[in-house]
């Protein structure tokens, strides 16, 4: 299989869905001229032209709006934040207008539109420009959470996104677009609401989600080494959240270990432990860990940033902790 | 760039046929009727929650509506039975979702500030202030996006016009020249907060200067000074030139919603409005005084809207509540 890192795996995903639907286009902050803040847009521009890649003037609350208002007459925008922690500001056009309508409207008014960007921490660039808005979109019925790991499933999860009659919050990870992986060739797409298990094993089940994922594998090889079998689930989806495999997962290894970079207070981890309660409680050998960023904004200093993002050894320490090991 | 509304000539309003004319004065009495059947069923808790009367304000919304084309869209805020009525929504189906009921537009799921009609082109009903102007702004993209012709009339209050995301829809609406007209309905009071104490300068119409989009100031409780002022806006629009915006001074008689008793203003205040320039008023004279309806054919009209009004609000009370399984649908459409 061709290797191809996240960035070119969500390009091709747009590019892709673009030519076989015209009423596809891309809007943001940079996304035409400058090609992406981050480079995921490069060449849109050139191959679609400036009607379908649409740069936005910086006005986060207006550009969501105006995305809503032309996705409820049947265009299909992305709409892309050059980063999540700018979507706060459009969080009412996200949540009250994309999410809401069609319950409001018994039915009538769909909004098939995708926000997507890079989503929580990046690297020394303080609090304001590092948050997880996972637990903050997927608290919300009506709209579908994504948050993939791979590039294969950046591209497969993306290209559903884009074809889901649904409004969907797409989050990336900046630290993640560089990453290289093998991608199947031609047109496939990954359904939303699956999780997948990304590593087998027999003695405690780790969730993740994005970046995070790739921390949850470099420990389970870790754990190995030490006779710990570690079962890596990377959730893709947060919401619908695939809870199901979780169960199974749980059921098998009886130990469960919760991973995000987000806050743990009302995190995707407090959910998912709350859910393993409610249909797996008495497969538990053990209380349910949760692994997470520190309860403060994110320092800039790199000796504190180090300390609040949920590191490889904190999911170690966990997982020994409910393996009692 | 900017028009005032006393260099204006009166619009010639010969130019409609007798049956345009008689059907402005049904559409807003209509509303009125409406609006007044509203206020009963909310006094008799039939209608609950949140319920703003469009009373006072008809000539803004049928005269926009009587020039606009069919492929047009229309959105608005909360206050919106007499957007619904003027886009020729069933005012059966609009009551029945005042009083919670399955036959309403949103199988009473929406309630009186969230109703919408695809086949009517009308796209809510936003309980949020201001949210509908970029939601319309990207209607305006859509049709220019989808080269349909269309044009999207947002209409929003005074209130509404400082929301920040009105300058930012103003600004990408003029930059992609896109087909959006911006009707401000000024009924003088945000809430209970009369203009001038919520807004530094009561000019809504200049709002878009600073983008370069021309605007007026309109005599909102005379039905022809808004048809007028509606064709300048449309010709505007279609000639490519992007969008306009029409300031509306007109008022509401009734308070902010059901629960306002409407303290912040006198008495007079309202009775000048109400005898002096009310916009019914202002039409049937028009219509008597130049001989165009005689008194038993607006009797007619005036029994025609009772009539439907009546039966609007018999289907509010006959059409059954939501089946509880009404609970869990319309969250997702199946992929």
């Amino acid at each position: 299989m061709p290797i191809m890192t996240v960035r070119e795996a969500l390009r091709s995903a747009m590019a892709e869905e673009m030519r076989q639907d015209p009423k596809v286009f891309v809007m943001g902050e940079e996304v035409a001229e400058y090609q992406g803040a981050y480079k995921v847009t490069q060449d849109l521009l050139q191959e679609f032209g400036p009607e379908r890649v649409v740069d936005t003037p910086i006005t986060e609350h207006g550009f969501a709006g105006l995305g809503v208002g032309a996705a409820f007459l049947g265009l299909k925008p992305i709409v892309e934040f050059m980063t999540f922690n700018f979507s706060m500001q459009a969080i009412d056009q996200i949540i009250n207008s994309a999410a809401k309508t069609l319950y409001m409207s018994g039915g009538q008014l769909g909004c098939p539109i995708v926000f997507r960007g890079p989503n929580g921490a990046a690297s020394r660039v303080g609090a304001q420009h590092s948050q997880c808005f996972a637990s903050w979109y997927a608290h919300c019925p009506g709209l579908k959470v994504v948050s993939p790991y791979s590039a294969e499933d950046a591209k497969g999860l993306l290209k559903s996104a884009i074809r889901d009659p649904n409004p969907v919050v797409f989050l990336e990870n900046e630290l993640m677009y560089g990453q290289s992986f093998e991608v199947p060739e031609g047109d496939y797409v990954t359904p939303l609401g699956k999780g997948k298990i990304v590593r087998e094993g027999t003695d405690v089940t780790i969730t993740a989600f994005s970046i995070m994922v790739g921390k949850a594998l470099k420990a389970a090889e870790q754990l190995a080494d030490q006779g710990i079998s570690a079962e890596v689930i990377d959730l893709r989806t947060l919401r619908p959240l695939d809870i199901e495999l979780i169960v199974e997962s749980v059921k098998k290894t009886n130990r469960l270990v919760c991973t995000e970079e987000g806050w743990a207070t009302c995190g995707i981890g407090a959910e998912i432990a709350s859910q393993i309660m409610d249909h797996a409680f008495d497969y538990l050998d053990a209380p349910i860990a949760r692994v997470s960023a520190k309860d403060v904004p994110l320092p800039y200093a790199a000796n504190l940033e180090r300390l609040a993002l949920p590191t490889v050894d904190d999911i170690i320490t966990a997982v020994k902790n409910v393996t009692y090991k | 760039m900017t028009l005032q509304t006393d260099t204006l000539v009166r619009p010639t309003v010969t130019l409609q046929s007798k049956a345009d004319l008689l059907k402005l004065y049904s559409d807003m009495l209509l509303i009125r009727r409406f609006e007044e059947k509203s206020g009963q069923l909310y006094g008799m808790g039939l209608i609950a929650g949140f319920c703003h009367l469009y009373i006072g304000q008809e000539a803004v919304v049928v005269g926009i509506q009587s020039r606009q084309n069919p492929q047009d869209t229309v959105i608005t805020s909360y206050r919106d039975h007499g957007h619904m009525l003027a886009c020729g929504m069933d005012a059966g189906g609009i009551m029945a979702e005042l009083t919670g009921r399955i036959g309403g537009f949103s199988k009473g799921k929406g309630g009186s500030m969230h109703m919408f009609s695809r086949e009517k082109n009308f796209f809510g009903g936003h309980g949020i202030v201001g949210a509908q102007v970029s939601l319309g702004t990207g209607m305006a993209f859509a049709h220019k996006y989808k080269k349909d012709g269309g044009v999207c009339i947002t209409y929003m209050g005074d209130g509404a016009a400082n929301q920040g995301q009105v300058a930012e829809s103003y600004n990408m609406a003029s930059l992609w020249k896109l087909p959006a007209l911006y009707v401000i309905e000024n009924n003088r009071y945000s809430m209970g907060t009369a203009v001038a104490r919520h807004t530094s300068n009561g000019d809504f119409y200049r709002r878009g200067e600073p983008y370069n989009i021309p605007g007026e100031k309109v005599n909102g409780m005379d039905v022809f000074e808004v048809q007028a002022a509606a064709d300048r806006a449309f010709a505007h629009i279609h000639g490519g030139h992007g969008p306009y915006i029409l300031q509306m001074e007109t008022y509401r008689y009734r308070g902010h919603s059901m629960s306002d008793p409407a303290k912040y203003r006198t008495k007079e205040e309202v009775d000048t409005f109400r005898n002096t320039n009310d916009p019914i008023l202002l039409l049937t004279d028009f219509l008597v005084k130049n001989k165009t309806a005689t008194e038993a054919e607006l009797e007619q009209i005036q029994d025609q809207v009772k009539e439907i009004v009546k039966v609007a609000a018999d289907f509010s009370q006959t059409s059954p509540e939501p089946d509880p399984s009404e609970l869990y649908t319309d969250v997702l459409i199946e992929a």
